[in-house]
């Protein structure tokens, strides 16, 4: 527990010294992946949470991403951060409430698809009619401002202040996954009928824990708007739920630190793939290299990056008592990690 | 619309549609009997259809056969390819998390499709229909109609036909119904699990392949076809209900009849209809049309 205590603040001192070590290059990478990194967050509340998977997830994040544009006025007059974010992360939580209110009527991978054809109805919403600008998407007038001590157009500023809603939420969900909600939720992934028969209603607990999910994705649809100046219509597509589903699977589901390990590795990894000038020609095709690392990954890996330590733990313990390891159920443990 | 071009777009639908069905079905088989998310589904039509393009020279100069001898050999070799995958990398994927196997399958689509740019390239290919099928069929006095179009609803039609009789008129298909029903019962009975995976696994690859195979000279041959078809198949499956044949024919054909006519009644909500039709009958039905 000490151990991973140290270890966050470790990365957030990391986080927070980089815009003074990397390039800007660097920079607005790790900016990008920050913002992956909170819309992989919003999923785990969802998927390593609750055990719902949401194949949805970008339809939130595009809904916030675009609220930020639209409300913005086209006078090029900056608008207050305060009003700008409550309202991109207040529209993507209304729009998961509707979502949530109907589809989870419906289970398992059923769930799973209904979630995907409200996103595609947001997609094309935002795609075929005039209210979201078409496949060419919009561009963002004025970025919003905090008086004048924080303007969002500076690259620093949006870095800082992205890197502060990753930490404000990581915390925030840590504490929750404690309390009385959180253990509720654990309870309903682990088994339902069990809560349902001690007397839990059930339902009300989902939804609220879909609403949650949407509105931070809401909030990191937000500042994704904000960093790039930009939307399209691809920021709601499903491959962009894919994508991020990927990334908290990779990362390993059950941890919060999960979803942000996985949101950098998938980046960095694509990164890697892509660099010329590691792999010459081989570049080009770095969907392959990308694709075997995957495969690798979930042969080697089965409780994803963040169960690696334990892994390795595991390994060696049974190395030195030359038995045979059992590992423990993670289903029935208590998430006593975040 | 007259009476022509509603009976061209019924014919098409029906094409559409039976052409889902014959990737579907191998989708939902795989999912309700051996438990497997497979996303790397669509690339199996998207390799098809890449064969048909790309083994129509190699063949004709070995065979010296046409179209034909291409689907055949196409389809020797995706029988090859099913087997070969269950056994490297399907076969360990029965005991873990549904997740997993999602994680696994992704990783398997961005191989082939990398696969696929390098071997063959990026471009838009297209494929000539057999000589003898590339005529029109008049239908009225102004329209009319592909003659191949009506081939590939044809082989479907015969295909879902021998479906059937497989499965309800053979041991094999009793065994699969078995096995779909409980699997450790069929296991203790004697059957040999893994090989009836195996056999439905490279069966339904070889589905998914052969709709490829025949759906390129309608649809011609591009880089992400797979994924489209993919998410498709997805919603046919769900809607007919996991695990059912029967359903994933209803569903397709729904699918195909609505897509289509969406597409012209309602140009500008086309792309958004099969996905209104999926959410409002999974809200009506949250277990699909034909749950088993």
């Amino acid at each position: 527990m000490k151990t991973q205590i140290a270890v966050l603040v470790g990365a957030f001192l990391l986080l927070a010294a980089w815009p003074w070590i990397g390039s800007s290059y660097g920079m607005d990478l790790v900016n990008k992946i920050m913002i992956y990194a909170l819309l992989a967050l919003s999923l785990e509340v969802l998927v390593g949470g609750t055990g719902l998977i949401c194949f949805g997830q970008a339809a939130f994040f595009g809904i916030g991403a675009y609220a930020a544009v639209k409300f913005t006025p086209s006078t090029g007059e900056a608008p207050s951060l305060l009003v700008a974010l409550p309202i991109s992360i207040g529209l993507a939580g209304l729009y998961a409430l509707a979502v949530g209110a109907l589809s989870l009527r419906t289970q398992g991978v059923y769930f799973i698809m209904v979630t995907l054809a409200f996103a595609q109805m947001a997609y094309y919403v935002v795609h075929d009619t005039p209210l979201g600008g078409g496949t060419d998407g919009i561009y963002l007038y004025a970025k919003p401002a905090l008086g004048s001590w924080l303007d969002l157009d500076k690259p620093l500023a949006i870095y800082g202040f992205t890197l502060a809603s990753l930490t404000a939420v990581f915390v925030l969900l840590a504490i929750m996954r404690r309390g009385q909600f959180g253990r509720a939720l654990d309870g309903i992934r682990v088994n339902e009928l069990r809560m349902r028969a001690t007397g839990f209603s059930t339902y009300p607990y989902k939804l609220a824990a879909f609403t949650l999910s949407g509105a931070i994705a809401g909030w990191a649809g937000f500042l994704f708007a904000v960093k790039d100046g930009f939307v399209n219509p691809e920021l709601l597509s499903w491959h962009l739920s894919g994508t991020v589903l990927i990334m908290i699977i990779l990362g390993g589901m059950g941890h919060l630190r999960g979803a942000v390990m996985g949101a950098f590795a998938f980046t960095l990894l694509e990164e890697l793939f892509r660099s010329e000038a590691v792999f010459g020609s081989l570049s080009k095709h770095w969907h392959l290299g990308l694709g075997l690392f995957i495969i690798l990954s979930v042969a080697l890996l089965p409780k994803g990056l963040a169960g690696l330590p334990r892994q390795i733990r595991e390994r060696l313990a049974g190395k030195l008592l030359g038995t045979h390891h059992i590992p423990a159920d993670d289903a029935v443990r208590p998430q006593e990690n975040t | 619309m007259d009476l022509a071009t509603f009976l061209i777009q019924c014919l098409n639908s029906l094409q559409y549609g039976l052409l889902l069905f014959l990737v579907a079905s191998g989708l939902t088989l795989i999912f309700g009997i051996m438990g497997i998310i497979n996303l790397a589904h669509g690339s199996f039509y998207m390799i098809g259809a890449y064969m048909a393009y790309a083994l129509a020279a190699p063949v004709a100069a070995t065979f010296g056969g046409g179209f034909f001898s291409t689907l055949l050999v196409g389809l020797l070799l995706s029988v090859v390819l099913g087997y070969a995958l269950e056994w490297a990398f399907f076969s360990y994927l029965y005991d873990r998390d549904h997740l997993q196997q999602v994680l696994m399958t992704y990783g398997l689509i961005l191989v082939f499709e990398e696969l696929r740019s390098i071997i063959v390239g990026d471009d838009v290919y297209s494929v000539a229909p057999p000589p003898f099928l590339s005529g029109s069929l008049a239908l009225g006095e102004m329209m009319t109609y592909p003659v191949y179009r009506l081939f590939v609803s044809g082989v479907c039609v015969v295909l879902a036909g021998g479906m059937w009789w497989v499965f309800t008129r053979t041991r094999l298909g009793m065994m699969i119904r078995a096995g779909s029903q409980n699997r450790e019962m069929v296991q203790s009975l004697g059957i040999d699990i893994q090989l009836l995976f195996r056999i439905v696994f490279a069966a339904g690859v070889a589905l998914a392949a052969l709709a490829g195979m025949v759906a390129a000279p309608v649809s011609s041959v591009y880089p992400g076809m797979g994924s489209t078809v993919l998410i498709i198949c997805f919603v046919v499956v769900v809607i007919g209900g996991i695990g059912s044949v029967r359903g994933a024919l209803l569903a397709a054909l729904l699918i195909g009849f609505g897509d289509t006519f969406g597409k012209v009644l309602l140009p500008q909500a086309s792309g958004v209809l099969v996905y209104v039709l999926m959410a409002g009958i999974l809200l009506w039905r949250p277990m699909g049309l034909f749950k088993s």
